[in-house]
């Protein structure tokens, strides 16, 4: 099988709607993180508190607004996660919420308030840990065996693991346990004198005191930035400069393609967005590459013709490893995207976002810049750069 | 069959054995429930997937430069006097920013001689400069400050491990954090609800027993008023618990000995017990050392009074009746049980050097870990399965060659981070590590396009097959290596400045590419030479 053979595209020949394509993005990207969204930084990198909560009915949130508005909440976002069904929502305190001497303040505030009739003196069993319902179970001996580590640590990962894996995370009520194996009855029954069960399941929970959120936006900057200078530094080594810079430019303009969605959108970037544009970088850096390898060889073969042939040549002789290996990298980023989950939808976007962008990059901006590059000393009345780089 | 091709698929064989086993070690059944047990206990996950809580914190290193900074004021000021040697006065003039500068004023450029024989005898970790005025300044030597200030961050690593392996959380991570900003990340596997265990974390457990001058004052201007305005030399004003018998409840304050006559360092142990009024207490004793040295301060001061100070705070005074060799005791304060049974773990485990602040706080539950482990084998499983039909489909012959090649690509990769564990290195599996195997599959994936559509090329191109071959790997090796090579510098930036999961996704992407190199040049290669061996002159390839 073979979906590309012998094309002949002419693609120096539309660069102008390349050039207009790429403009039309960056400049609505860069016009929403100057004008409108901004950069959408996400909490680690502008600080603040995030709980993610699982409840056990539908949640009303409304209802949750104003208990949050009671506990004395103000800067506070409520936003529901996934498909309704998971009954599951974020809510996000702002970094003027959380101060660096009581980190957690946010979120036991916001714990107090969602555990309403919280009955005295008792412990929400949703959220217990293993730790301390085993611990419970060592002093309350519901089992009259004496502080049996073993047994009861046993009992208590049964508990827990019922409830985080078979249950999802929250339990209705403590007699949902008596279907749970390893947990004994007696241990079940005596559950109540203690706690309590409450109607969610805190699910993660997120706090970046204000410094380290700007220490980690300083740190992006700077490792995006190294990125690319490692990039510069290594095609210039390899290649000709302009080689380097066509390919940096190249990166540069995916990087400001999809950090502009992520504004337009109003996507939190968080860490592991980063991460997936840095991974960019380098993934658009290979197409670049691959184009380049081939018109340095072609270079060699073709030394009467025209650079934009040259060019169009290698990049119609790539084309279709650069339609299939692209193809490929996508359909499994693809998957990320569609069945990794919500934690990681953001990084999975960024990649299939990305990975759009560079492969289209890598033939309409990387290859016109080096042609231009070429005009523009021969209108300079230089003689053309020796492209042909050094030889390997 | 030549002996080099054996050479080859032996070398081959061995690589596949060795990681698989360890991805699974030595499997107790071969069912799919057996197999999956191995893997768990071979391959580590990360916080993210198992459920835990992580934190990052800041010490306070100026804290500890401080109290050296203290020290070397009182030895100055001793010294001075000693040697009849006028002064104003000695102070830290900005504690706050620069702990090590230590201000000498008044003394006059005559006795520099003198003074610098102090600094080089006494204070060996300081340099003086004279100043304007007769005024000098010591500042700490920058060796010595970077050395002071690792091992506030080295010894706060080891007391907080020390409490936290008392609370009995298993297998947690304490480690410096970043580079050179004095941070720890703390990860506790399992544990996410740990109000008390924060608390733990965060006691600096400072104990040191003073000698109480006066007191208990209502005020601080009271005390002050006291002692005719000046407070005495070498003595400070303490807060302490509320006044013994006073009807409302309130601070109380005590004059106390700027010096200790023992502290946390002199304890041998600790434990929970009850005063003699029922209360919750705790009991210490003290190393031989320190008890020859409480001896002879108690033995000297029978009659005084002696304050029981935590972190700063008195906690309870009481008259010196006899000696006392190594005993003693913390109650006061209405602490509760649990309490007492905390402070004495604490007091065990040793103070810590520096207060400690929480920059970083992430818990995950362990059901979201759990999804999330489901959801990203899911997504790797699905992606994977795809890559490999498409390969199947498009290359035929040469796909199965490429599918071979990608799941070696797998078993080495998800074998690394089984040896890891079994050489006690942990290189966790995190969620983001998950989408770097996927990504890996995608990438990989890119080597044998590469070198495929180029053998095909080459056939196009009128060449027989084993030179197609031969020209397709070697026009392709150097196009493979630059890909490689700036996807890993990418990588390896982010292994730098990422923390926990991203670290993680960085480690698998690097190794899994590394990894490609192996499995689609030297394995590919070897099987197109024996598909080729065992062909007719002439006939076709199937790629």
């Amino acid at each position: 099988m073979e979906f590309f053979r012998n094309t002949n595209i002419d693609f120096l020949g539309k660069k102008w709607y390349f050039l207009a394509f790429s403009l039309i993005f960056s400049l609505a990207g860069l016009y929403s993180m100057l004008f409108w969204h901004h950069i959408p930084w996400g909490v680690d990198f502008r600080g603040g508190t995030l709980v993610y909560v699982r409840f056990s009915h539908t949640p009303d949130e409304n209802a949750i607004r104003s208990e949050l508005d009671r506990a004395g909440l103000r800067n506070f976002k409520i936003q529901r996660l996934g498909a309704a069904s998971n009954n599951e929502e974020l809510i996000d305190l702002d970094v003027r919420e959380t101060s660096e001497q009581a980190l957690d303040l946010g979120k036991l505030k916001i714990i107090q308030a969602l555990e309403t009739n919280t009955p005295a003196g008792k412990t929400d069993l949703n959220n217990a840990s293993f730790l301390t319902i085993k611990n419970y179970l060592m002093d309350k001996d519901p089992l009259h065996i004496g502080p049996d580590d073993q047994k009861y640590g046993a009992e208590a990962q049964a508990i827990v693991d019922y409830r985080d894996k078979v249950q999802g995370g929250v339990l209705n009520s403590a007699d949902q346990l008596q279907a749970a194996s390893g947990v004994d009855r007696a241990v079940v029954a005596s559950l109540p004198d203690v706690f309590f069960v409450s109607d969610f399941g805190v699910r993660n929970v997120e706090i970046i005191g204000p410094q380290v959120g700007s220490q980690l936006r300083t740190q992006a900057a700077l490792a995006t930035l190294y990125s690319l200078l490692g990039m510069l530094v290594y095609l210039g080594f390899r290649f000709e400069w302009i080689y380097g810079v066509a390919a940096v430019v190249t990166v540069f303009h995916d990087t400001l393609i999809t950090v502009g969605f992520f504004s337009l959108r109003n996507i939190d970037i968080t860490l592991t967005v980063i991460a997936a544009i840095l991974t960019l970088i380098g993934y658009s850096n290979n197409d670049t590459i691959v184009v380049f390898d081939r018109i340095r060889e072609n270079i060699k073969l073709m030394r009467r013709e025209k650079l934009s042939d040259i060019v169009n040549r290698s990049i119609n002789q790539t084309l279709s490893r650069t339609i299939l290996t692209a193809g490929l990298t996508f359909l499994t980023v693809l998957a990320l995207f569609l069945f990794g989950g919500e934690v990681l939808r953001g990084f999975s976007l960024a990649l299939v976002i990305g990975i759009l962008i560079g492969t289209y990059s890598s033939i309409a901006i990387a290859a016109p810049i080096l042609v231009a590059y070429q005009d523009w000393r021969i209108q300079k009345g230089k003689r053309p750069a020796a492209m042909a780089g050094r030889a390997r | 069959m030549n002996k080099n091709f054996l050479l080859k698929l032996g070398s081959i064989v061995a690589i596949v054995l060795f990681f698989l086993f360890g991805i699974f070690g030595v499997p107790k059944s071969l069912s799919a429930q057996g197999l999956l047990a191995a893997i768990s206990d071979h391959i580590h996950l990360g916080l993210d997937l198992s459920g835990g809580t992580q934190l990052i914190l800041q010490v306070q290193v100026n804290d500890a430069v401080n109290v050296v900074a203290q020290n070397a004021i009182e030895v100055l000021k001793d010294q001075l006097r000693n040697r009849k040697i006028d002064f104003a006065d000695v102070t830290q003039p900005d504690p706050q920013n620069n702990p090590d500068h230590v201000l000498l004023k008044g003394v006059q450029a005559s006795a520099r001689g003198d003074l610098l024989s102090i600094v080089q005898e006494r204070l060996p970790e300081y340099d003086i400069t004279s100043d304007p005025n007769d005024t000098w300044t010591l500042s700490m030597k920058p060796s010595m400050l970077t050395d002071l200030k690792n091992k506030a961050v080295a010894q706060a690593i080891q007391t907080i491990r020390n409490r936290i392996d008392a609370l009995g959380v298993s297998e947690p991570t304490i480690e410096e954090h970043g580079q050179g900003q004095y941070q720890i990340l703390v990860q506790l596997p399992g544990i996410d609800d740990f109000g008390r265990v924060k608390d733990i974390m965060q006691s600096t457990a400072m104990l040191e027993i003073k000698q109480a001058l006066g007191g208990p004052f209502p005020s601080e201007q009271a005390a002050l008023q006291d002692k005719g305005g000046v407070l005495p030399a070498d003595s400070l004003l303490l807060q302490g618990h509320s006044m013994p018998g006073a009807e409302t409840e309130g601070p109380a304050w005590y004059l106390v000995s700027r010096v200790s006559a023992v502290s946390g360092k002199d304890l041998r142990d600790a434990q929970a017990s009850t005063d003699q009024n029922g209360q919750p207490s705790v009991t210490f004793s003290l190393t031989g050392e320190g008890g020859q040295r409480f001896y002879s301060f108690t033995s000297a001061h029978v009659g005084d009074n002696l304050a029981v100070v935590l972190d700063n705070k008195v906690q309870e005074v009481a008259s010196i009746k006899e000696p006392i060799r190594d005993q003693g005791s913390i109650s006061g304060g209405h602490m509760t049980e649990q309490q007492a049974k905390d402070l004495s773990m604490v007091l065990r485990s040793g103070a810590l050097p520096a207060s400690i602040k929480y920059l970083q706080e992430e818990t995950v539950g362990p059901s979201l870990g759990a999804d999330s482990i489901r959801a990203g084998v899911r997504a790797a499983v699905i992606g994977m399965v795809a890559v490999l039909i498409f390969m199947l489909v498009y290359y035929r012959g040469a796909g199965i060659n490429a599918d071979v090649a990608l799941i070696m690509n797998l078993i080495i990769l998800l074998g690394f981070l089984g040896w890891s564990t079994i050489a006690g290195v942990n290189v966790a599996l995190t969620l983001p590590g998950i989408a770097g195997v996927i990504l890996t599959v995608g990438m990989g994936v890119d080597s044998n396009v590469l070198i495929f559509e180029r053998i095909r090329e080459e056939l196009r191109n009128g060449k027989t097959p084993p030179s197609a071959v031969d020209q397709g790997f070697s026009h392709a090796w150097v196009t493979i290596v630059d890909t490689h090579v700036t996807t890993i510098v990418s990588a390896a930036i982010l292994f730098i400045f990422g923390t926990g999961p991203v670290k993680g996704f960085a480690t698998t992407l690097t190794f899994g590419l590394l990894a490609n190199l192996f499995t689609a040049v030297f394995v590919s290669r070897f099987i197109f030479d024996w598909v080729l061996s065992r062909k007719q002159r002439g006939e076709a390839l199937s790629i």
